[in-house]
């Protein structure tokens, strides 16, 4: 028997590549997630992420590059991989015809655990995940919240050191998302790592203590949510002038309190400014008033993915959507 | 940046944070695994009862049917036309849910919990294997219920307990034999829309071009090639063999053997087209 030398990363992986015909979806990723952390890879839809997590998982093979887990190579132990990764994917998989607790058994059985092991842990998991009143209903009862739920109790059956979370809230309402977000910061309390991507901003700065940001299928950057929040602002004043032609005016107030150049936005008199503090949004408004300056809306928002896109890459990531569609119309 | 990654791909197993993990499933842990599978086929069959349709009704139909149509023109009286048409009945019966055993698994594939089982470190072959397993017990309700229907017509077979008995587990062989042929189609067609139009271009030929209903000495010579080469006609002569006449014979060795290979050459198909579709 090969004992692995214990090493402090769960997923080490350089330069994955994956491509379908002639289109790069995955373009040389680097990936470092340590032991015992939430990693969030973070990106706009068609980014790369889902292919990135496939490959990771033995479920995709890898056209470039290098990766390991725990110190075992994918590409050439696949069948160790998959004993050490719980999968969880963008859309649930388990199955329609069985009851909550009949999925979980089924996957625990398959794993080889023994009937009643199987029995003992799909009961506790439903419990724990909330579902203990479902516990006989068949899936196709289930609510999308539930069966999310469902979906990551059955990649926790066996346990596994690492867990693969593929967009776990996307499509979720706020109140099954809170819920979620909790349920997946139990998971962490308890030992395990965590791979997860996201979409939303806040859900990484919730929940991973690392980001990573990808976009068509590069990454554009990394650090802590502090990190990224700290190159975007903390966040963002949008104001629009009453007056369109009073708007440079009113920029160069902007520019004098907060010391940073707002952006103009396309609709007349619009402007968004980062704003190291939401409270210094009141100084900009009073000064705007001392200064005579009336303004139609003033709206203070928490930074979005796009601009953190638009801080790291300089572009949007919206509009990068839209020219893409258009390229492929 | 460098990976680290100290494994050779041909170690059997390692240790990984405390647990020992294997390269590849054992023999044992892949009959758990399918016999976990079957568990779930059956749970499936059970919630869906329209699947037994085709094991329930058909062999009730087609062997009243065929008695009544083809009895009196063929062999002078229904009487003497059943120990003719059963064992025919019940190798068509048999070939006919091997083509739903087939569509089944397509429409299975499509589905979400297919995705799971692909990150399952299980053996590949469990999530086929599974379901075929399962449909052995439809195969053994078309083979019985056709058994049936034809003592309540009147059959009464001189091949004994025994014959009997090996001509029904001969049929449900057979079945299961045949459907890995489905399976493999079910794992390279796009839909299970096409499994069906391919299933039934095969199934057609194979029943109505053989020994089923009539005997082939009345065919053109071509024609008789073909049947004498099908091996439908050697599964129905092996089961005429054992149920009429409790006659083991080189017929029933031939049918055997012939089930064997389509397994093996099938199955290995079947797995690795499944392993490879993402
Ligand atoms: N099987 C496939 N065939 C062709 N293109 C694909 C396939 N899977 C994904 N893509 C493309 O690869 C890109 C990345 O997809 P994906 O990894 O799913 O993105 P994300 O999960 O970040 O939304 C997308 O543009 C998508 O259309
Ligand atoms: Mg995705």
């Amino acid at each position: 028997m090969t004992r692995v030398p214990d090493t402090d990363l769960a997923v080490a992986a350089a330069g994955l590549v994956k491509t379908f015909g002639d289109f790069r979806a995955v373009d040389g990723i680097d990936l470092e997630v340590r032991r015992g952390e939430v990693f969030g890879v973070l990106g706009p839809n068609g980014a790369g992420k889902t292919t990135t997590l496939k490959m990771l998982a033995t479920l995709l093979p890898m056209d470039g590059g290098e990766a390991s887990i725990f110190g075992v190579d994918v590409r050439r132990n696949p069948h160790m991989i998959r004993q050490l990764v719980g999968v969880t994917g963008q859309y649930a998989s388990v199955d329609e015809n069985l009851t909550g607790h009949e999925n979980l058994w089924l996957f625990g059985r398959l794993q080889g655990l023994s009937s009643s092991r199987a029995k003992a842990m799909a009961a506790d998991l439903l419990e724990r995940f909330g579902l203990a009143e479902a516990r006989d209903k068949q899936i196709s009862a289930f609510s999308g919240g539930m069966r999310r739920r469902l979906d990551l109790a059955a990649s926790l059956i066996s346990q596994p050191p690492l867990i693969f979370l593929d967009e776990p809230t996307t499509g979720l309402d706020p109140r099954t998302r809170g819920q979620m977000w909790d349920t997946i910061r139990d998971l962490v309390r308890g030992g395990s790592t965590v791979l997860l991507t996201t979409q939303y901003l806040d859900e990484a700065d919730q929940l991973a203590g690392r980001i990573a940001v990808i976009d068509r299928g590069i990454k554009v950057g990394e650090g802590t949510p502090d990190e990224l929040k700290t190159s975007v602002g903390s966040s963002t004043l949008q104001l629009r002038m009453s007056d369109p032609a009073e708007t440079a005016d009113a920029a160069a107030v902007v520019r004098r309190v907060l010391d940073e150049e707002p952006v103009l936005t396309p609709e007349a008199g619009g402007m968004n400014a980062a704003l190291p503090d939401a409270n210094r949004a009141a100084d900009v408004l009073i000064a705007l008033r001392q200064s005579g300056l009336s303004i139609a809306s003033a709206t203070v928002q928490k930074p979005t993915l796009d601009e953190v896109f638009m801080a790291i890459t300089g572009h949007s990531a919206e509009d990068e959507t839209d020219a893409e569609m258009e390229v492929a119309r | 940046m460098t990976t680290q990654s100290t494994l050779l791909p041909d170690r059997e197993t390692a240790e990984v944070l405390d647990r020992t993990l294997v390269a590849r499933p054992s023999l044992r842990d892949t009959v758990d695994q399918s016999i976990a599978m079957a568990w779930r086929a059956m749970k499936k069959m059970r919630r869906n009862p329209e699947q037994f349709f085709d094991v329930t009704i058909q062999p009730l139909l087609f062997t009243a049917m065929f008695a009544f149509i083809f009895g009196g023109g063929l062999a002078g009286s229904v009487q003497d036309y059943l120990p003719w048409l059963i064992p025919g009945v019940l190798a068509q019966t048999a070939l006919t849910a091997c083509m739903a055993t087939g569509t089944q698994m397509r429409e299975d594939m499509d589905k979400g919990v297919f995705d799971r089982f692909k990150s399952l470190p299980i053996a590949r072959i469990a999530p086929l294997a599974g379901p075929m397993l399962a449909d052995v017990l439809r195969y053994g309700i078309a083979a019985t219920l056709t058994l049936l229907t034809g003592f309540l017509l009147g059959y009464r077979p001189d091949g004994g307990v025994i014959g009997v008995t090996a001509g029904w587990a001969l049929t449900i062989f057979a079945g299961w034999s045949l459907s890995w042929i489905f399976a493999w189609l079910g794992t390279v067609a796009r839909s299970a829309q096409a499994v069906q139009g391919i299933g039934m271009m095969i199934m057609f030929p194979l029943t109505f071009l053989s020994n089923v209903f009539t005997d082939p000495e009345t065919m053109p010579e071509w024609l008789q090639k073909f049947v004498a080469v099908n091996p439908v006609s050697q599964v129905v002569t092996a089961c005429r063999d054992l149920i009429n006449d409790g006659n083991f014979s080189a017929h029933v060795g031939w049918a055997v053997l012939g089930c064997s290979v389509v397994v093996a050459v099938f199955a290995p198909l079947a797995v690795r087209s499944y392993s490879r579709k993402i």
